[in-house]
């Protein structure tokens, strides 16, 4: 037994990835939460909308390299996030001025909204599809790592490495900032918090005088900061490629719903939920066990509950579990 | 006496009203309410009299057909009810009345959303109105008793500084114990100068603090007096008070 | 102009569009087109059943098409067995270990008492459980999977006629929309849509994965047909004969007459659907849920279980959903679990539904044929129009190359136009409900 390197394994193949992950994850979750609570739809365009800001970004990162600007050991990418995110605004705000508000001022019915919002995905996805291809696209570029296997065991001496890659750093770190920021602004600011009364009563607010399209503006805003940010540290850290940025939509809505949907706090606790569901079932933890278990009991397979490819069942899983038993998710989000 | 107490120079009135919902039929029929500073007025009547209904008519949450609304010798017939709050009216909705996610503190700051300058003073002076709520003002609102979420509805509907403060039907579903506590307050607003223009179920005890009462019958005025000539006409008694 | 008139427009319409293509590129093509239409016009009225009549919103239909594909490989294929031989058994006790499992723990779940010892007893029976059917599926799915693996290492399947496949395609669609519905059906509309979005994906997950099943992603080749074979048509003297007489080249005569044989096979099924969900609109069943549909409150308050309407109608418009999946399957002879494509199985059938008219069955078919043409066009028409557009731009050149291969991206661009000009000025569809 030794525990010590069972917890480095661990730490290497489960917990710093699963962080990570929740980490993109919580960010996607809170902006299919923020529009659910405020414009009371579930927005079926936002992977596409992340896949767009990503590409966004992608290319600006693509041009600034081409400039010979870089960001030192950081990547490119992340100087050119805000002007990724200026775009992906711009495409955002101009969906919901020909899109969405036509049928907001019919006070249309949610599943409509929602039908809409597969129109709006469609054209997204096209969009990406003919602006940057189907293809996988890497743009990470410098420093690779915070701290390299080989690195690791110099220091430690021990048996096992352990590797932080800087992308999983720099998306731990974002997303702590940029949650801070938004709580900040949901809490803190005059906004901030004209944008949870709206969430709450939307009629007591516009009594209160609270302009709704202003509202609506903001969240937009904000909703395209998240999508782009989320979808720029999960490129970074993974890979680029659009369908895999639509199917993401099933991993966050489990986030937004495991949470409770509406509920910001929740959004970040689901997406922890589903990424260390998912990492933690899908990982082989033989050589965990290798270390954590006397030799007697070492397991002979790969202890693998399920494989990889089935990393959405454990999504649906947890979402259908959910569903059944407290269908308002744990933080009591706003729908029954 | 009816045309004595509902004065054409009234501060807030709604005058001879007819319309309803929409395109829907009539359910206000020539009904006058009227209330003045200083003063309480309460409709009273049996369900379905459209008491609710005069009260929102006078906000602008229905199409008034004839007949005007008038605030502080203006016309405000054709205003939005958005519109009728900035021009210093202040409505504390029967049901749906609080932010319940938001803290106590919030829900004031939310009731002084349009105002741009500096409301800490107002606050002080809710807080003074109702005690409690400084005293719970970091809990969520949607925590507190039906009573206290009361307060709090007023108390945000206080922050814009009214001219004139609306209140459906505010002791439903609050015991009666705390039904008196919140007449009390109620006074102690209208002791500031705000007139007050509320809709109430218990009807005997809201005429008890009202210095104006109207009952309404199927949309229609049907007595008009102040509180006390209305507790004591006999009429009244026997149809609305239960003897 | 009345209805009627307005309708036989349309389909004159959609005659001329499929005999266009038919003249303008080839009869090959057009009937290509022709029979994804009649497959297309199925799952659009399943949906519309589900949509139209009753409300629900589903997005797992390629999930359901996707299993009716697997009824076709089950059903159809020869069995191996070697394969049975080797891990069949094993297979089928572990699954049958695993389908107790569940059991168990859902009776434990029911009998006991709520608190720690239930908590603590449905754990150990689910992980005990788990741990079993592991330890016999493994092997079990490793020796089926060793059978001659470069055409085989599956189980194979019951060698019937595939036709038998549609309906059976229709019960395993039926089976897994019972199991969503239980659990999504009865809260919000968007719960709904992400459990069927959810159960779409591990459905084909399942597909690419579970190689004992359905060769994954290696494909099964070489589903029978439900016609003569054109190989041995054209070695029959009689065919030949007729082809040559009527100047088509026997070859040629073949496949479009195994097309032709499907075009009939599927309108058949086509035009039965159609009268039944025709019927069942119009009788008090279909009033009912259109009633629920418009106000569920009130449907409810007058007694009507809600929830086990919306089961009933969720469970019927999978189960032809998964009839055509399995009619899909059968006419392209393989099952490619890798095609299953949510854009091109679910929501390009929404936009056929949206833009034929929800709620109108005559609707739903005319948007699956309209909409599959597009969907098969759009590429043609949308590199012409590159072409066109890049006519004066220097060969070679970085932005033209870009914009010709980016061609073939332009049906999701259509498709997203097409659904919200649709929705935003004709918000009823092309024949509306009445």
């Amino acid at each position: 037994m030794d525990l010590l390197n069972a917890f480095v394994v661990l730490s290497n193949f489960v917990l710093i990835p699963a962080i990570a992950y929740g980490s993109q994850l919580a960010l996607g979750a809170l902006g299919v939460t923020l529009i659910y609570g405020i414009l009371r739809f579930s927005n079926f365009a936002h992977g596409d909308t992340m896949a767009f800001g990503t590409m966004a970004t992608i290319l600006i990162t693509w041009w600034l390299q081409s400039l010979g600007v870089s960001f030192g050991p950081l990547p490119t990418a992340l100087l050119a996030l805000p002007f990724g995110i200026a775009v992906c605004v711009l495409l955002i705000l101009f969906t919901d001025r020909f899109v969405y508000r036509f049928y907001r001022e019919q006070k249309a019915k949610p599943v409509i909204f929602v039908i809409v919002s597969l129109g709006v995905m469609f054209i997204m996805n096209g969009l990406v599809r003919f602006i940057i291809g189907p293809n996988d696209q890497r743009f990470a570029d410098g420093e690779r790592f915070i701290i390299s296997v080989r690195e690791f065991k110099a220091l430690t001496g021990l048996k096992e490495g352990l590797a932080i890659k800087t992308t999983q750093g720099i998306t731990v770190i974002t997303a702590v900032l940029v949650v801070a920021a938004l709580f900040y602004f949901l809490n803190r600011t005059r906004t901030g918090k004209s944008m949870r009364a709206y969430s709450d009563n939307e009629d007591l607010a516009l009594l209160s005088g609270i302009n709704p399209e202003r509202v609506v503006m903001v969240t937009w805003l904000i909703v395209a900061a998240l999508a782009t940010v989320a979808g720029v540290l999960y490129g970074l850290d993974k890979s680029f490629k659009p369908f895999v940025y639509f199917q993401l939509l099933l991993p966050i809505f489990a986030a937004a719903i495991v949470g409770g949907l509406g509920n910001p706090l929740g959004a970040i606790a689901g997406g922890f939920t589903i990424a260390f569901s998912e990492v933690m079932i899908t990982y082989a933890w033989k050589k965990v066990a290798k270390y954590a278990l006397p030799e007697s009991l070492e397991p002979d397979g790969l202890a693998q509950l399920l494989s990889t490819d089935y990393k959405f069942a454990v999504s649906f899983v947890i979402l259908l579990i959910v569903l059944l038993f407290r269908p308002t998710g744990l933080f009591a989000g706003k729908s029954v | 006496m009816a045309e004595a107490m509902n004065n054409q120079d009234a501060f807030l009135i709604g005058d001879t009203m007819t319309g309803g919902y929409g395109a829907g039929p009539d359910i206000l029929h020539d009904c006058t309410v009227a209330v003045n500073p200083g003063e309480i007025a309460v409709i009273v009547g049996p369900n379905g009299a459209g008491k609710s209904t005069a009260m929102k008519a006078v906000f602008g949450m229905l199409n008034v057909r004839q007949g005007s609304v008038r605030l502080d010798g203006q016309d405000i017939t054709s205003l939005s009810p958005q519109d009728r709050v900035s021009r210093g009216m202040g409505f504390v909705p029967q049901t749906a009345n609080i932010f319940t996610s938001m803290t106590v503190e919030e829900n004031l700051e939310m009731g002084a959303f349009i105002r741009r300058d500096d409301y800490a003073e107002t606050m002080e002076q809710v807080y003074t109105l109702f005690p409690i709520l400084k005293e719970k003002r970091r809990q969520a609102a949607g925590e507190l008793s039906g009573g206290q979420r009361q307060q709090v509805a007023v108390g945000r509907a206080l922050m814009t500084q009214p001219k004139v403060l609306m209140l459906d039907e505010p002791t439903a579903g609050v015991s009666p114990i705390v039904m008196d506590e919140l007449f009390d307050r109620i006074i102690e607003v209208a002791r500031t100068g705000i007139p007050i223009l509320m809709v109430e179920q218990n009807a005997r005890q809201a005429l008890e603090i009202a210095d104006k009462g109207y009952v309404l019958v199927q949309g229609r005025n049907a007595y008009t007096g102040t509180g006390k000539e209305l507790l004591a006409d006999p009429e009244v008694r026997k149809s609305f008070l239960g003897g | 102009m009345s209805d009627t008139m307005r309708n036989t427009v349309y389909f004159a319409g959609i005659a001329v569009l499929i005999i266009g293509t038919g003249l303008v590129y080839s009869w090959d093509n057009a009937m290509f087109i022709l029979n994804f239409g009649l497959v297309s016009a199925i799952m659009a009225l399943g949906v519309n059943l589900q949509w139209g009549f009753a409300g629900l919103f589903n997005v797992g239909i390629m999930g359901f098409v996707a299993l009716g594909g697997l009824a076709t490989v089950l059903v159809s294929m020869p069995a191996v067995p070697e394969a049975w031989r080797a891990g069949g058994g094993g297979i089928l006790i572990s699954l049958l270990l695993g389908a107790a499992t569940v059991v168990l723990a859902v009776y434990a779940f029911a009998k006991l008492p709520k608190g720690w010892v239930r908590g603590l007893a449905m754990t150990v029976i689910l992980i005990g459980g788990f741990f079993l059917y592991r330890a016999m599926f493994d092997p079990a799915v490793g020796a089926v999977e060793a059978v001659n693996p470069a055409i085989e290492g599956y189980l194979g399947g019951l060698g019937l006629p595939v036709i038998v496949a549609w309906p059976v395609g229709g019960l395993f669609a039926a089976g897994a929309a019972w199991v969503i519905g239980k659990t999504a059906l009865g809260l919000r509309s968007d719960y709904l849509a992400i459990a069927t979005l959810g159960i779409a994906e591990i459905i084909v997950a399942v597909l690419k994965n579970e190689d004992w099943l359905a060769r994954g992603v290696k494909l099964v080749y070489g589903i029978p047909s439900a016609t003569p074979d054109p190989i041995e048509l054209q070695n029959t003297p009689s065919f030949v004969e007729r082809a040559t007489g009527l100047g088509i080249d026997p070859v040629q005569a073949s496949t479009l007459w195994v097309k032709l044989i499907y075009a009939g096979l599927f309108t058949a099924v086509l035009v039965l659907l159609f009268i039944l969900a025709q019927r069942a609109l119009n009788s008090p069943w279909g009033r009912m849920m259109r009633a629920i549909r418009d106000n569920e409150v009130a449907a409810e308050a007058m007694g009507k279980d809600v929830t086990a309407r919306h089961l009933q109608i969720f469970i019927l418009g999978s189960a032809i959903c998964g009839m055509a999946g399995a009619m899909a399957t059968t006419l392209d002879g393989l099952l490619a679990p890798q095609s299953y494509q949510p854009l091109r199985w679910t929501f390009l059938i929404w936009v056929m539904v949206i833009v034929g008219g929800s709620g109108n069955n005559l609707g739903a078919v005319l948007g699956g044929f309209l909409i599959w043409w597009l969907w098969v066009m759009v590429e043609p028409l949308g590199h012409y129009l590159m072409v066109l557009i890049t006519a004066g731009m220097a060969d070679g050149s970085a932005l033209k190359e870009h914009l010709l291969d980016s061609a073939a991206h332009m049906r999701l661009l259509t498709m997203g136009l097409v659904l919200l000009l649709v929705l935003r000025f004709s918000p009823r569809g092309l024949i509306p409900e009445r």
